[in-house]
């Protein structure tokens, strides 16, 4: 035990204690189909199988994983997308019986030597944007399901009645098990699973189980997202993370899978089977200490996770208040990186993976619930991180323990944080505006600031209310967008500008008006607007470090690619750039982490015996990237039209938000549009913003065209068949499916570059075709 | 009589140390590595060291953000 931290038996939650009969819960389970497998070794990282259930056919089987699958998706998120190519339709919309929910591991999945190495990948088919989702989660459940057998769990179909799916890695069965009395949210059946699952009544066998579920929330709204347990023997309760966006629980649900299961019988330091157990301990060693030595003089991410960013966000006008309107607020203060730490129980490890010395993941114990079912009682919430806090800004929500109470009906309904908060907060925008109002929100006064209309709304959700804003709402931002235009409820351009989602799924915590690049590391994406693909804001806005469109597609290529490569290994990206070595400052390109990136490097390689360097691994998800595009566009989206963005993220949509900021946008009308500072004078501040939202959307476009060229794409966004060639992506069948949707968009004219290019200004390529003479 | 910071346009001030430039500038985060003319200014120097008219300010803030 580490100094300073608490024994085991001294430390008390101070929560509510729940008493279960579980032998009458076991007892109503039926055991609906089963499968006996043997127990196999991992070797070098991976399990060698994946496992496939369908729930509609009653059947179960194991896939066996080659080299050339390696070779091509390396694992994890790329796993995913080879076994869903191989069996979804193009047609295949959320609650098809043919969607899939996956769960995949990752060749560096459940080492205990490096930071960050617990991860799961999970990938559904969204109900928000009718393409593929994929969302990394903490806790014990991948590495699990790794050490039972199995490199990535595939459901299909539906079950007929609620259901848990066992892997039981001691016994090697897996058994689909009636389940009708369990809890469903999330804090209670995950408690319930893991005390009936334990093969013995200790707090290190319980250790041992790890259960994913999504609560009542997810049965009822597209926001659902995933709890994955991990018990925390010092707490003596399973604690949770998730896989919050896209849906992935609404899809968890629609299957009527209450709940999966996964025990192991062990593991340890060598479950993985390293080729190169010494330079894996040599490279893990020096993070260790890394982080040990520079993180409190860095981002403190021990001591507060990430909520250090709040602060920080409020001071560069990049905390998204009022729906985004805003990027800093006068009451920010009070919700603070301290504010919380008040609240956080301290010295006591929180890693969600056994190794983890980044330890961000905070909880406050013996929460007192101020609402809904659970009032009165005292919980464990699980955060609140700054996506969660940041939410809470956006629905001005400054009172931390509304934010707790808001994060732990989140979790345990099964609502992803960031997709509710950034939905309710245009919602809130609309009532302000008249568009909606007290009637029309079923009698709610969601007005901003209002914390009891926020968990009213959310209880209802839950209870599955049929009122028809919580119906439409519980769908979403884009839903209500439409439902708002088709009821000629206020102007459609007011709507489509203010509503802060893409593709159908909303936008995490970040304004990103004064950053381009940051624009289209929201908007050229693959799912949609979450900052796992390219976060630049810094770069770009504060540092000026990418000024030019190649500058800015050459960071919107790199640090994709780069980001991707963790969701194929099964790793958490904070170790990699949330603590810096000390010289990180002083090399050539210090935004890389050039020393971690090496660690990577060397990390791969003692798990697989693979001999890959950087390059490679850029290679690696370049490969994934561009077939999950590529699968988009199966799927009839992925095109240049499904990349663009409501226009609150490029500039002001309103008068309010102008002339809160007037210097700025004044200054930026003299120096980048051209005009002389009288002409500015003697604007009205309308004409002002209509200058400013024709200019930064044609940014927008070029940036697009900057990017889609780096990417190798055409000018419409489509993936080449000769970059895929270049890869090593030759299925024919995505070959021939490119060329055709290219000749699709050919006829309709749509292959053309977006921007519109003046004087002394030029497109990437005069080739509009360009990648034909490759 | 001028300097750049991050290859912005900002006015030079007489006898401003790298300390009250960040101030201005309200660059308030304090994981910022500095360097003038490609120097690295140590963050132990920020109080003493002058900012010269005509100079190249780099201000590069170490976040890692989301």
């Amino acid at each position: 035990m580490a100094e300073g931290q608490i024994p085991i038996e001294e430390y008390e939650t101070g929560n509510t204690k729940h008493k279960w009969d579980l032998k009458k819960l076991k007892f109503a389970h039926r055991v609906i189909f089963e499968y006996n497998y043997k127990k196999g070794e991992i070797k070098r990282g991976y399990a060698n199988r994946t496992l496939y259930l369908n729930l509609t056919k009653k059947e179960i089987k194991e896939k066996p994983v080659t080299e050339d699958m390696k070779k091509k998706f390396t694992g994890g998120r790329g796993f995913g997308l080879k076994l869903m190519w191989a069996s979804i339709k193009s047609s295949t919309r959320w609650n098809s019986d043919e969607n899939e929910l996956l769960i995949t591991t990752g060749p560096l999945c459940g080492t205990t030597q490096y930071p960050g190495s617990g991860k799961s990948l999970c990938l559904t088919i969204s109900p928000s944007t009718d393409i593929i989702c994929d969302s990394n989660v903490g806790g014990f459940f991948g590495p699990y399901l790794k050490f039972a057998g199995f490199d990535a769990i595939e459901i299909q179909g539906k079950a007929k009645q609620d259901v848990v799916i066992v892997v039981d890695g001691e016994k090697g069965k897996i058994s689909v098990e009636t389940a009708p009395l369990e809890e469903t949210n999330s804090h209670l059946i995950n408690e319930q699973l893991t005390h009936m699952y334990a093969s013995e009544n200790t707090d290190k066998s319980r250790q041992k189980v790890s259960v994913v579920s999504a609560g009542k929330g997810a049965e009822h709204s597209y926001w659902g997202c995933l709890n994955f347990s991990f018990y925390d023997i010092r707490r003596k309760l399973p604690r949770m993370k998730q896989a919050g966006r896209g849906g992935l629980g609404t899809v968890l649900r629609d299957k009527k899978i209450k709940a999966i299961v996964t025990k192991i019988e062990k593991f340890d330091g060598v479950s993985n089977n390293p080729a190169d157990p010494i330079a894996l301990a040599k490279v893990g060693t020096k993070l260790h200490r890394e982080i040990r030595d520079l993180d409190r003089h860095q981002c403190n991410m021990r001591a507060v996770g990430t909520v250090h960013l709040v602060e920080i966000m409020d001071e560069y006008d990049l905390l998204p208040t009022e729906n985004y309107r805003f990027g800093s607020f006068p009451k920010a203060s009070k919700i603070y990186s301290p504010k919380f730490f008040k609240h956080f129980t301290k010295i006591i490890p929180d890693g969600c993976w056994h190794g983890c010395t980044m330890a961000c993941a905070k909880t406050v114990d013996g929460f007192t619930v101020m609402t809904g079912p659970y009032k009165g009682q005292k919980t464990t919430v699980d955060g609140p991180e700054y996506e969660t806090v940041a939410c809470c800004s956006n629905m001005s929500l400054w009172d931390p323990l509304w934010v707790l109470e808001f994060n732990f009906y989140c979790d345990t309904y099964g609502l992803d944080t960031i997709s509710t908060g950034t939905a309710i907060a245009f919602y809130m925008e609309m009532y302000e505006y008249g568009i909606l109002n007290k009637e029309r929100c079923d009698g709610l006064e969601l007005c901003f600031g209002n914390g009891e209309a926020v968990m009213e709304f959310m209880h209802r959700i839950a209870q599955g209310n049929k009122g028809e804003f919580t119906k439409i709402a519980a769908k979403g931002a884009r839903r209500v967008k439409d439902w708002l235009i088709k009821n000629a409820w206020g102007t459609p351009q007011l709507i489509e500008d203010c509503g802060m989602e893409s593709k159908g799924l909303e936008y995490s915590e970040y304004v990103t008006k004064e950053s381009l690049a940051m624009q289209g590391g929201y908007g050229l994406t693959l799912k949609g607007p979450q900052h796992d693909e390219a976060w630049l804001i810094f770069m770009d806005m504060v540092n000026n470090a990418i000024p030019t469109f190649e500058d800015k597609a050459e960071a919107l290529h790199y640090f994709p690619m780069w980001r991707t490569w963790f969701g194929l290994n099964g790793l958490c990206k904070l170790p990699w750039n949330d603590v810096e070595p000390a010289n990180n400052a002083e090399t050539d390109e210090p935004s890389k982490v050039p020393e971690h990136t090496q660690n990577y490097v060397e990390y791969q390689n003692a798990i697989t015996g693979w001999n890959v360097d950087k390059e490679e691994l850029i290679l690696q998800s370049e490969r994934c990237y561009n077939w999950q595009r590529a699968m988009n566009v199966w799927l009839g989206r992925g095109r240049r039209k499904d990349d663009w963005i409501p226009y609150r993220s490029m500039g002001p949509v309103t008068e309010m938000e102008y002339l809160s900021r007037k210097d700025r946008y004044d200054k930026q009308l003299v120096e980048k549009l051209g005009h002389s500072e009288k002409e500015v004078e003697k604007m009205k501040i309308k004409e002002k913003i209509e200058l400013l939202y024709d200019y930064r959307q044609a940014q927008y476009q070029k940036l697009a065209d900057a990017v889609y060229y780096r990417r190798g794409w055409t000018p419409n966004g489509i993936p080449t068949p000769q970059k895929m060639k270049q890869l090593g992506m030759d299925d024919p069948k995505m070959l021939k499916l490119l060329q055709d949707k290219i000749n699709e968009d050919e006829k309709a004219g749509l292959n053309v570059w977006g921007g519109k290019y003046g004087k002394g200004e030029k497109p990437p390529n005069i080739h509009l075709k360009y990648w034909e003479k490759w | 009589m001028g300097i750049e910071v991050n290859g912005r346009k900002v006015e030079w001030v007489k006898n401003e140390t790298v300390k009250y430039l960040l101030r201005r500038m309200r660059y308030t985060f304090p994981l910022v590595v500095v360097k003038i003319n490609d120097k690295i200014i140590p963050r132990k120097d920020f109080s003493d060291v002058i900012v010269p008219d005509n100079s190249k300010v780099a201000v590069i803030h170490m976040i890692s953000g989301g």
